[in-house]
């Protein structure tokens, strides 16, 4: 079933894949996943700290030393042998029985919870019955299904980030950039958040807050009850709601412009670093056409378009009308939106025009208009705002973008669009961050005079789908707003040719008709002429 | 409106039908028999190993074409006739041409070994040669051990790509270390035991006799120079390549190993070009060889002579020579001149350094009088051309430029530098070896 290229082997068959060590490591894998789906058949596990502690050791210790059966006795290298011809890594059979297994994964977590034994009411059963024990050591309480994703999810980074450390282990940008993802999602999205949940009591209620994710990944991030909770939970609470507010309109922009999104999207943030740990076997699953950019931009500027109207709506509808008892009121508030959209929408206008695209420039004049028009209806008006009640606005969004996109295709379709479909057509961050390093980071990739032999091997290896080759074929540096510094375009390319760098702004990007190498008069004269 | 034909869509064609496309709107034909879409030469390893797929070393999609008003004709060109500027297909038809460029590359060169046509030898430079390998080697069973003869670029290719599928791989080296006759003896050295540490075996002093066959007709086995018989079922020739030009024996233009060019990348026929691998310098250009069969010669050739066509005559005058490779998991990058012991000059001097690891060193060659920097050999550490070739065209010392080495470096962040290690090495070294 696998998709092995016959047009290219006429009796050929691949080599096998998997070691014996690596088979018994993934049958050890396997019996610890075979518990918790036991659990899930309600079979009454006698000690549950025992039975779950089996279960994770054995899906941990099963990858690990997978992993190390399939790198440490070869050299230290780019390990791509054979990727296009396993099933699982091209699309063939095991690609699809995984993509299947973790989509109807996603849709009982999100939709039917209590599959999963998850309880409203009373005692838990089933699998999250079994992750009980230790919620309550972490938080106090019980564990929902909320709790067992993350605890999985959490096991995944760091069980698949040590996988790509040991594949990686000759490049130390990439095991550092591993190391963080692991830290960041370990520290802060799992340990910090369930600790501070523990510590609530009647006088503090604060919400459940990863602090690196940050609105408008985090969408519901300024929800009325997360708001009141970060009010009434006094000085700290409050800290955490600037903290939110400061991170996406202050420290986003100012990492950003340093370093591109990198900081972010692939050192920082808990589904890039899924995607880089997990998600590498499929990176090159990405679709590398023109076409699928061209979709690319509308599709998640769109979304972004879309988190913004709901966000606005959102904190619209709760805030008050009388400036006597809070200054934010709903006029402030949206003349205040309003005052910010247009800044960025001039300030990209008068500065950075020369640097969109026709599509790109036709799409920020539409959809600032929409959203200008909407407000100035509400406004004169009187009309609901957004035309849509904001409830169902938000409730929309959490389903189509934060459910469905973010998750069932997002990571559930990973063995069969690659693993950041979510974050290069769908994230509402990866689209701000995206903006910002396109118009103003000193970020970029280099390339290496006219070392390219147009391989390949960076486009293939890329996970934003990028066509990497085609720029470092015309000697030009890549600043793609998609672009999120995985390093490993430069990783696998056998020439020497990328560099991911900090640099000036100017002439960060320059094309070449006629790359280094050639008669100097010719070069100048062609590059000149431009 | 006039008609320009290329035979050959590889590099050198394909840049310069761009070129020419971005400075006229002329009819463009470009003729191949081997291929329906132009697609990397170098990356036909990286399909083998399954790394890639076939339209992945495709640099461009299959819209481009079109969209640029490049016509692509599928045929193989049988006969060249300048007079009536006509080019004959064995496929029976015929194409007529007002200009015509040759771009028709490389083939594998044998050296009429005995058995050489047997099933089973073959050499790896076109996509039927891939095709072929695919039948010769698909995995160990239909082919337990493999041979290679010739310790070059496309001999290493071939070993890695066969190592993928576990292989056994012998590879015949003539000289005392592997690409000996271009690299200086430490940086064969040091590359020698990485391709021994992969599982190659290596033959040093070796060279192939003969090839012996089975009653089928395919390959058995091959006996070395040294009378030694090893039993295999695939021969990989890789003792280099030579110019395409046989369905050019009937033509009028001249020949020597390749097409014969002037600067202006003309032939001896007006309104006739040859440029790439197939194309013979009259006059050799400074060091290089009059037949370059490098890929970005391709494309600066390409680059040229669509200036020239539209009207805007240069010579090929290519700048300083660089180059890069990768031989299994060591990247190699060369700027300048650095010759290895049988071609050096009687002025080259050499600065060797080798990493502790033996997988990184360095070879910095230099005017033994002057001082002069003439060029470097990187292994396992990427070094930027810009900076070299401004090096190399302000006539820097060897001392300023092993001062200045870190402005050269571009590895990825956070890698360990050695640039120190390499300077304090190279001033407390005797000058002059």
């Amino acid at each position: 079933m696998s998709t092995f290229q016959r047009n290219m082997s006429l009796t050929g068959e691949p080599p096998k894949t998997i070691n014996t060590q690596q088979k018994i490591a993934s049958a050890l894998g396997l019996i610890g996943l075979t518990l918790l789906f036991l659990a899930l058949l309600n079979i009454a596990f006698p000690h549950k700290i025992l039975w779950i502690s089996i279960s994770i050791i054995l899906i941990s210790g099963g990858t690990i030393w997978f992993s190390i059966a399939a790198y440490l006795h070869k050299p230290e290298g780019i390990k791509n042998d054979g990727v296009y011809f396993k099933s699982l890594s091209s699309k063939g059979f095991w690609a699809w029985v995984l993509g299947i297994f973790l989509t109807l994964f996603y849709v009982v977590l999100y939709w039917f919870p209590e599959y999963l034994g998850f309880m409203t009411e009373g005692e838990n059963t089933g699998v999250i019955s079994l992750f009980d024990p230790f919620s309550n050591l972490l938080n106090g309480g019980p564990a929902s299904q909320w709790f067992v994703y993350g605890t999985l999810y959490t096991i995944a980074i760091l069980i698949f980030g040590i996988k790509f450390i040991l594949k990686y282990r000759h490049n130390k940008y990439e095991k550092l950039r591993t190391y963080s993802v692991m830290f960041f999602q370990l520290g802060f999205a799992f340990i910090i958040p369930e600790l501070m949940a523990g510590l609530n009591s009647e006088s503090t209620t604060l919400p459940y807050y990863d602090l690196k994710n940050i609105w408008p990944l985090n969408y519901y991030n300024f929800d009325q009850y997360r708001v009141d909770q970060f009010i009434s939970s006094g000085t700290i609470g409050m800290a955490l709601l600037l903290f939110g507010i400061a991170s996406i309109f202050i420290i986003t922009p100012i990492l950003t412009y340093k370093y591109g999104k990198r900081w972010y999207c692939s050192w920082v943030c808990g589904c890039g670093g899924l995607a880089e740990t997990a998600g590498d076997p499929f990176r090159h699953l990405s679709d590398k056409r023109l076409i699928a950019w061209q979709v690319e931009r509308w599709v998640v500027h769109s979304v972004l378009v879309f988190v913004v109207l709901m966000t606005t709506a959102l904190v619209h509808s709760y805030l008050g009308n009388d400036s006597s008892k809070y200054w934010l009121t709903k006029d402030v508030f949206l003349v205040a939106v309003a005052v910010l959209l247009t800044a960025v929408f001039a300030w990209t206008f008068i500065f950075k025009r020369e640097e969109l695209q026709k599509d790109a420039r036709l799409g920020a004049i539409g959809y600032f208009v929409i959203i200008i028009s909407l407000v100035g209806l509400h406004f004169f008006s009187g009309i609901d705002l957004f035309l849509f009640n904001a409830e169902t606005l938000r409730t929309t969004y959490a389903f189509l973008i934060g459910a469905v996109f973010s998750g069932v295709i997002g990571v559930g379709f990973y063995p069969i669009f690659g693993s950041r479909v979510w974050c290069r057509f769908g994230c509402p961050m990866a689209a701000i961050l995206g903006f910002q390093q396109r118009l103003f980071s000193r970020f970029r990739i280099t390339t290496n005079g006219g070392q390219c032999i147009s391989c390949g091997n960076c486009s293939t290896y890329c996970e934003m789908g990028i066509d990497v080759r085609a720029y470092a074929q015309k000697g030009e540096n890549i600043v793609r707003s998609s672009c999120v510094g995985c390093g490993i375009c430069s990783a696998v390319c056998p020439r020497g040719v990328l560099k991911l760098e900090n640099g000036p702004l100017e002439k960060r990007i320059d094309s070449n008709e006629i790359l280094l190498g050639n008669d100097v008069d010719l070069m100048n004269y062609v590059n000149g002429n431009q | 409106m006039e008609h320009v034909v290329i035979i050959g869509n590889g590099i050198a064609g394909v840049t310069a039908a761009r070129h020419i496309r971005k400075l006229s709107n002329k009819k463009i034909t470009i003729i191949s028999a081997e291929a329906d879409y132009f697609f990397s030469r170098t990356a036909l390893m990286y399909v083998y190993m399954g790394h890639m797929r076939w339209r992945d070393i495709e640099p461009y999609e299959s819209w481009f074409w079109e969209k640029n008003n490049l016509t692509l004709q599928k045929g193989y060109v049988e006969n060249v006739n300048t007079d009536t500027k006509t080019l004959h297909f064995t496929e029976g038809n015929s194409l007529k041409y007002d200009k015509l460029i040759i771009a028709s590359g490389s083939t594998t060169h044998f050296f009429d070994w005995e058995g050489q046509d047997l099933m089973g030898v073959q050499g790896l430079v076109t996509k039927q040669d891939l095709e072929i390998l695919e039948v010769n080697a698909p995995n160990n069973k239909v082919c337990p051990r493999a041979v290679i003869v010739g310790g070059g670029l496309i001999g290493v290719e071939l070993a890695e790509m066969l190592r993928t599928r576990n292989i056994e791989v012998t590879m015949l080296v003539r000289e005392e270390a592997f690409w000996a006759n271009v690299l200086p003896k430490p940086n064969a050295e040091m590359i020698s035991k990485h391709i021994l540490s992969h599982g190659v075996d290596l033959r040093f002093n070796t060279a192939l006799d003969k090839i012996i066959g089975d009653e089928n007709g395919k390959v058995k086995a091959i006996v070395t120079t040294n009378g030694e018989e090893i039993s295999c079922n695939l021969v990989g020739i890789a003792t280099g390549v030579k110019p395409q030009i046989s369905f050019l024996k009937n033509s009028n233009i001249e020949t020597d190993k390749g097409i014969l060019v002037n600067r202006m990348l003309e032939t001896n026929i007006e309104g006739v070009y040859a440029i790439g691998d197939c194309a013979q310098q009259r006059e050799p250009i400074g060091n290089r060889p009059p037949i370059e069969a490098v890929w970005y010669t391709g494309r600066m050739m390409g680059e040229t002579v669509a200036q020239t066509i539209c009207g805007k005559k240069f010579e090929y005058n290519p700048g300083n020579w660089f180059n890069s490779a990768k031989f299994f998991d060591i990247e190699y990058q060369t700027y300048g001149w650095v010759f290895s012991e049988k071609r050096k000059k009687d002025y080259e001097a050499h600065f060797h350094w080798k990493c502790k690891s033996d997988l990184r060193c360095v070879t910095i060659s230099y005017h033994r009088k002057s001082k002069e920097f003439l060029g470097i050999n990187t292994f396992g550490i990427r070094m930027k051309q810009e900076v070299f070739d401004n090096w190399l065209n302000e006539n820097r010392s060897v001392d300023y430029v092993v001062q200045n080495l870190i402005q050269a470096n571009f590895d990825p962040e956070f890698y360990k530098k050695y640039e120190n290690e390499i300077q304090s090495e190279f001033f407390k070294q005797p000058v002059n070896v």
